[in-house]
This record gives C-alpha cells, sequence and structure tokens, in this order.
C-alpha cells in the first residue's frame, strides 16, 4: 500500500517530507520509529488509528508491532492531551522546591484534576518524573517549552502566556520598536 | 533558559564556553574548537587510547568506568561497523548538566565523539537525546549539520581521508533507556528493555556492532583532555579519579547550579561555600550525594572528598553529579517515597524481582506515610530492597534498594514516628501531602 490521499492528508507535507528523510536516516529503517511517532504526536495531537497505521506502513512493520514500542515511552499518548500539555516534575529536586505547590496551583485555576483536559481542549496538566532542570527548580514543560524556578503565583502569568499569544507578540514588538 | 552561576573554586574546562555563544561553530573555532581532534588525526589511535587511560577520565554516566579502558576493550578487526553512542537520556533525578552542554557547547559533543572513533575505528557516532529535550535536540541538529559543511563530518574529516558521520536521535520518554543496553534497543526501534550481558556493547553492541557508549559530560570533556594533555588534567583531581567534574547542586541550598569542581572536592564546602549554604538558614538533615539512586548521607558524613572512591568508602556513590540537600524540614517518609515512585514507574518491567520489588516498596511507603504502617513495614521493605540487590536484569533494581535501605537505616527513627498515629510529623498547613497514584 503506498501512502493514500487518506493519509497525505493526515499529515502536513513538511510533515511527510520530514518522514521520508528519517526512513533513509539510520543503517537500518527501523530507528526511524520512535521519532517518527513522537514527530506525529506533535502534528496530529496524539497516536490515533491512522496514525499507528501510516507509521507501521512506512516502517514496513506490523501495527502491532508499533503499538508495542510506542506504549513504552511516556511521552507518547493513545488519547489527545490539551493543545498545550503541561508537564510539572515532582521528583525530589523540584518537591522539596515546592513543586506540589505549583501542581495544585495548575489544577485549581484551569479547573481540571490530574491529567485533566480544560474543556476548550486548550490544556491539560500532569505530573511528570525529572525533566532534566534540577538546578532550576521546580520546573515544569509546557509542550516542549521549558519553564524554571516556578512559584505558585507565577502560574496564571504562565497560563496567559498561552493563552494570548499574539498579543504577548506584539507587546515583545513594542518593547523592541 | 536555564540560570548560569560561577564561584571562584571552579575549574571551568567542560563549561568554559557555556554563555560565551559556542553554538556557533565559528564562535566555537574561535575558541580553540576542532583543535583536539587535529592532534588526534596527526597522533594515531593508540596515542588516543593512553592518554584517555592515563588522565584518568572515569564515565559521568553513574558508574565511574574508566573511559580509556572502555575504548580499549574495542577490538581492532571486526567484521560488523563499530559505533560511538552518545548517552544524552539525562533521566536520573538531580541531574541536569547534559542539559547545559547541549544547549550551550554542542560542537564538544561532537568534537569528542570524532575523537572516540578515531580511538576506536568507528565511522559512525550517534547521539541520542531524551525526548523531553527538543529544543536542545535542534540545537545539536544545527551544529552537526554545520560541522558537515565545513568537512568536519562525512567521508574526509578535516581533510584527512578518514570518514566519520554523525546521527541524531530522540528517545520519548523513559528513564531506563539510559541503561546502555537498553538505550541501543531503543536506537534499533524497540521498547527499551535491557540486553543480557555479556556480551558487552565493547564486543555486541548497536546493530550487533562494537560499540563505546559513554555519556554526554564524558564524551564534551575528551577535547579537553586531549588539549590540555593527560597528565595536566589527572593533575587536577585525586588519584584515580582525573579532572573536573560537572556538579548539579539542588534542594535546599540558596545558590542550586551547576558547578564545575575538580574531583575530590570537599562536599561540605560545596554545600556551604559554593552553593550558598542551606535555605533560610535552616540546618541540613541530609545529602543525596549523585542521584536519586545514591545512598543518603547524614550531615556528619559529608566531611568527604567527592570522588568515586572517598563517596564509595562512605557508603554512597558517587553516580551522576546529582547533590540533593535536605533541611531539617523535610520528611523523609514522603522522600523516600518520592524517591521510590519514580522507580516503579519506570521499572521497565522486564524482570520481576525489579518490576515486583519497586512496586511494593512504593505500596508499602505509601500506605506508612499515609499513617497506615504496621511495625512489620520496616522490616518488611528492608528484607525486600536487599533482596532485590544484585537480583535484576539491569542495575535499576539496586538503583531503587539502596536508597530504600539506607532511608530505612539512617532514619529508622523518622520511620517509627510515623507509626505513633499522627500520619506525618512534618505535615504542613496549605502544603498538599504527597499522595501517589
Ligand atoms: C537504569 C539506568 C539508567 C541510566 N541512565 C543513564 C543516563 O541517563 N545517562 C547516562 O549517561 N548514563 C546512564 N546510565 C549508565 C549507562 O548504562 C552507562 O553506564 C553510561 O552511559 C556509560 O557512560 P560513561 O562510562 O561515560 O559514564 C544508566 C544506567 C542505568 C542502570
Ligand atoms: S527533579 Fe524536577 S527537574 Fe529534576
Amino acid at each position: 500500500m503506498s501512502p493514500t490521499s487518506e493519509t497525505m492528508s493526515l499529515f502536513s507535507p513538511a510533515l511527510a517530507r520530514r518522514f521520508d528523510a528519517l526512513v533513509e536516516k539510520y543503517p537500518v529503517k527501523r530507528s526511524a520509529l520512535i521519532p517518527m511517532l513522537l514527530y506525529a504526536q506533535d502534528e496530529v495531537g496524539y497516536l490515533s488509528d491512522a496514525v499507528v497505521a501510516e507509521v507501521a506502513q512506512r516502517i514496513g512493520i506490523t501495527e502491532l508491532e508499533v503499538r508495542n514500542v510506542a506504549t513504552y515511552y511516556s511521552m507518547l499518548r493513545f488519547k489527545p492531551a490539551g493543545k498545550f500539555n503541561i508537564q510539572v516534575c515532582t521528583n525530589i529536586s523540584c518537591m522539596l522546591r515546592g513543586a506540589y505547590e505549583v501542581y495544585e496551583r495548575f489544577q485549581e485555576e484551569l479547573g481540571v484534576g490530574p491529567k485533566g483536559v480544560t474543556s476548550d481542549g486548550l490544556f491539560s496538566v500532569e505530573e511528570v518524573e525529572c525533566i532534566g532542570a534540577c538546578c532550576w527548580a521546580p520546573a515544569i514543560q509546557v509542550n516542549y517549552d521549558f519553564h524554571d524556578d516556578l512559584k505558585p503565583d507565577l502560574v496564571p502569568g504562565i497560563l496567559d502566556q498561552y493563552r494570548n499569544p499574539i498579543q504577548d507578540q506584539e507587546k515583545d514588538q513594542e518593547k523592541n520598536a | 533558559m536555564p540560570r548560569l552561576v560561577s564561584h571562584p573554586d571552579e575549574i571551568k574546562l567542560v563549561s568554559r564556553r557555556f554563555g560565551m555563544g559556542a553554538t556557533n561553530i565559528d564562535r566555537y573555532l574561535e575558541l580553540g574548537g576542532y583543535e583536539a581532534v587535529k592532534k588526534c588525526l596527526a597522533q594515531g589511535p593508540e596515542w588516543i587510547v593512553e592518554e584517555m587511560k592515563a588522565s584518568g577520565l572515569r564515565g559521568r554516566g553513574g558508574a565511574g568506568f574508566s573511559a580509556g579502558m572502555k575504548w580499549s576493550f574495542v577490538p581492532k578487526q571486526s567484521a560488523k561497523p563499530k559505533y560511538i553512542l552518545v548517552n544524552g537520556d539525562e533521566s536520573e533525578p538531580g541531574t541536569c548538566k547534559d542539559h547545559l552542554i547541549f544547549l550551550h557547547d554542542p560542537h564538544a559533543v561532537i568534537e569528542g565523539t570524532i575523537i572516540a572513533g578515531l580511538a576506536v575505528g568507528a565511522k559512525m557516532g550517534f547521539i541520542y537525546l531524551r525526548g523531553e529535550y527538543r529544543y536542545l535536540l535542534e540545537i545539536m541538529e544545527r551544529a552537526v549539520a554545520d560541522a558537515y559543511d565545513r568537512g568536519y563530518l562525512g567521508k574526509n574529516i578535516f581533510g584527512s581521508g578518514n570518514e566519520f558521520q554523525i546521527i541524531t536521535q530522540t528517545g520519548a520518554g523513559a528513564y531506563e533507556v539510559g541503561e546502555e543496553s537498553a538505550l541501543m534497543e531503543s536506537l534499533e526501534g524497540k521498547r527499551g528493555v535491557p540486553r543480557i550481558k555479556p556480551p558487552f556493547p565493547a564486543v555486541v553492541g548497536l546493530y550487533g556492532g562494537p560499540t563505546v557508549i559513554n555519556n554526554a559530560e564524558t564524551i564534551a570533556t575528551v577535547p579537553q583532555v586531549i588539549t590540555m594533555g593527560a597528565q595536566a588534567y589527572a593533575a587536577l583531581g585525586t588519584p584515580r579519579n582525573g579532572g573536573t567534574r560537572l556538579f548539579c547542586i539542588s534542594g535546599h541550598v540558596e545558590r542550586p547550579g551547576v558547578y564545575e569542581l575538580p574531583m575530590g572536592y570537599n562536599l561540605k564546602k560545596m554545600i556551604y561555600e559554593v552553593a550558598g549554604g542551606i535555605r533560610g538558614g535552616r540546618k541540613l538533615k541530609a545529602v543525596v550525594p549523585g542521584g536519586s539512586s545514591t545512598p543518603v548521607l547524614l550531615p556528619e558524613e559529608i566531611d568527604i572528598g567527592m570522588d568515586f572512591d572517598q563517596v564509595g568508602k562512605a557508603g554512597s556513590m558517587l553516580g551522576s553529579g546529582g547533590v540533593v540537600v535536605i533541611d531539617d524540614q523535610t520528611c523523609i517518609v514522603e522522600f523516600a517515597l518520592r524517591t521510590i515512585s519514580f522507580y516503579a514507574h519506570e521499572s521497565c518491567g522486564w524482570c520481576i524481582p525489579c518490576r515486583e520489588g519497586t512496586d511494593w516498596l512504593k505500596k508499602s511507603l505509601t500506605r506508612f506515610h499515609a499513617g497506615f504502617g504496621t511495625d512489620a513495614d520496616i522490616g518488611n521493605m528492608q528484607y525486600l530492597a536487599e533482596n532485590m540487590l544484585g537480583r535484576t536484569f539491569c542495575p535499576l533494581g539496586d538503583a531503587a534498594a539502596m536508597p530504600t535501605i539506607a532511608f530505612l537505616k539512617k532514619f529508622r527513627k523518622e520511620f517509627e514516628d510515623h507509626l505513633n498515629g499522627t500520619p506525618c510529623p512534618f505535615a504542613r498547613e496549605g502544603v498538599p501531602q504527597l499522595t501517589v497514584v
């Protein structure tokens, strides 16, 4: 099966090109599997059945094999998260400096519990293990962006940054002008 | 951007280009970059391996194995291609030094990888970063592309006739994938389950070929060793512990940060002088000296030099360089619970002592911290942890068992206090209690 018009529209042309490059990148094609899944998830939001099928076909392994691998990795998910997924590290270095208070505050501000998604689909929040920012604790990631040295009082400001990205950019431009 | 720190006692080698714009290849060259690899091309493989051995550089990933020795185990002749694998999975709680290396000095990683390749006769290297480090992967990818453009990578590096290729790779969230053989599985597009050893990676590794795997800091140190010379590098540290190391000081100190200090630097001084002492004038309760898997030290045990041998003698490990400082307002049972729930979450489930052991430790500690513990629990947890030691497929089981044993032994009184009706003597108004799901 070659990529059909349906799968063509599943991924953007840029991602489809990235996939073409990925399967050539490694000495063995299958090494492209994990990056492909992650990049597909970044674009589609989660590993839908269609994503799994398409990736399996591109690598030349079964869908079952793809799922077997994907379920191992904690960043890969089979259900959509918020457009901005807030990952609060609560591991030891962060815990010692107030990570649980930050985590609580995010849940309060968003009105959702652990792994909850806001009704507008904009945010989700989850507790994660150490993200390699222990000396700048407590730390979080919003999708791939790091935010360091947090306090509960900084939480509303962080949410606003993602709610009003355009306004912020304008503000930046004003500042630079 | 992670905050950079500095202290007069630091000797900045690996961190010397931090904050200096060295992600730009021209800037890296201005700052002395890619000179070490040229020296290596002139001197040849045996010389490189001997220099590395003489430098006393020991692996910065945790186990502290001599880098030069490891390189010397790779067979000269091999039917299968040989590989260099740079471990940037950096997931041991308390550790964030490779983060800064990728952020500030990606070309040092590339240069170190090429030198390792020349030393063992490998033509290809992989740089594997944990999936969460996407922005760092992009920095590495840019740097690799620039190195190709200049002819520092490719079929004929530096016009020497030698070939060396570098491929970057992303993980997708898994601590266990930092274990060397699990990392190879992951790179092959599989679940990160460890392989049985022997054969060791130096003989049968990635894609079945002889493979040198080193931590990103180890690799970034290599050009420094070559530039300054093995003897000078070794002299900075203590016997058998050459050079400097990036220490990640976190937790309850006034000035947390990544500091580059000579091997053997006194731990007490590190906490009280370099990192500014305990936050808010409080008292020290405990120190985890080398990432969350290393046994906790009491305040009276920290007057030691931070090298692999001295910390070992004190009953703990230098590990990954993550020094986690804990003040007297902290509940050790809660700290132990958070530590162990990590290992329970990250156990790959392949071998039973680790999968079941970490889970039962977590369950017992959860119940205990919630105030439903019994006298027998303390002994049971100890028994369970002792029986995990050395009985798991890879060292992840030990990583959970060792700190547990130390917490129970050194803070037994605090565990017992949790049995006396008040669930946690440290519970504070308005501070959420740790509940593990
Ligand atoms: C469970 C587990 C996780 C590990 N995680 C890492 C890691 O994130 N980064 C790393 O460099 N080494 C890690 N290691 C150590 C590696 O297996 C390996 O020893 C190391 O990468 C070798 O490099 P070095 O000799 O330069 O230290 C881990 C080991 C175990 C058992
Ligand atoms: S413990 Fe939170 S980033 Fe390491």
